[in-house]
């Protein structure tokens, strides 16, 4: 595999059923590829967090996946209302989900120590009322 | 065991079973999908009361053997068509989470 692959999807903001398919299509695609479990596992959970997130608090946004020589870059772009202290947001059990939100089983606060937990890098970027960029990477 | 024997042993009511002889290997209980996310181990048995479109993302993400909605959770026919196609393992009991783990730690141990 000397070409990186890169795939992309829209992550859409409106529909909570459809939240996650970019997160299973991408599993689908390293199970394909043969990556080890532990790997693909990793990817999955970071994955689904960002783009859960970005459904239920950006009003959608774009994720790329680009599988390298050495590793997973995994990006999440969105143009929602931004994360107002990051350093709040990393801790586990801080969350700002409303309560219609928390009846879907979500809210925890656990999504982004969870995206932290399962990647080898994550920055964060983000804008009050631009939107935010999360970089992730998986080493191989 | 597996997930067909496990069915029968918890007299569950099955759902969608895509995948019966699958095998079980321990068991996660929770209902916050983070957590879940993130506890979850590939082959446990998933047992919840959620039974929103967004547990069958959950449980092919983390590959669990087999989700087990409790309390006699209503199932909503779009999740259940959901499981149906992307293949996951689905079952109902009336039986509350702790019960079923209680009868799962005699089961799996
Ligand atoms: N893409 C985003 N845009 C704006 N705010 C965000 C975004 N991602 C996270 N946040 C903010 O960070 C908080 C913590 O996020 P985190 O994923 O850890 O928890 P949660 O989404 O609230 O709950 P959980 O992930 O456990 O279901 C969120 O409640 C929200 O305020
Ligand atoms: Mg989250």
């Amino acid at each position: 595999m000397s070409e990186p692959l890169v795939f992309t999807f829209e992550v859409d903001g409106e529909n909570f059923t459809s939240a996650g398919n970019a997160s299973v299509a991408v599993k689908k695609k390293l199970r394909w590829l043969g990556f080890p479990p532990e790997i693909i596992r990793r990817v999955s959970v970071a994955m689904y967090e960002g783009e859960i997130n970005m459904v239920i608090h950006a009003g959608g946004g774009v994720a790329t996946v680009t599988v390298l020589q050495d590793r997973i870059d995994i990006v999440l772009e969105d143009h929602g209302p931004g994360i107002a202290n990051v350093e709040l947001a990393m801790k586990e059990g801080f969350s700002t989900a409303t309560d219609h939100i928390r009846d879907l089983g979500f809210g925890a606060g656990m999504g982004l120590p969870n995206m932290k937990k399962n990647t080898d890098s994550m920055e964060i970027q983000t804008e009050l009322g631009k939107g935010t960029t999360i970089k992730m990477i998986i080493n191989l | 065991m597996t997930v067909r024997q496990l069915s029968e042993s918890l007299a569950l009511e099955v759902l969608s079973l895509p995948e019966p002889e699958r095998e079980v290997c321990g068991a996660y209980a929770g209902d916050l999908l983070s957590w879940v996310m993130g506890r979850a181990n590939a082959d446990n048995v998933w047992v919840t009361v959620m039974t929103n479109a967004n547990t069958v993302a959950v449980a092919t993400l983390t590959d669990v053997s087999m989700v087990i909605v409790t309390d006699g959770s209503e199932m909503p026919p779009e999740t259940l068509a959901l499981a149906k196609e992307k293949g996951v393992n689905l079952a109902r009991t009336k039986a509350s989470s702790y019960e079923i783990c209680v009868r799962l730690g005699g089961l799996l141990s």
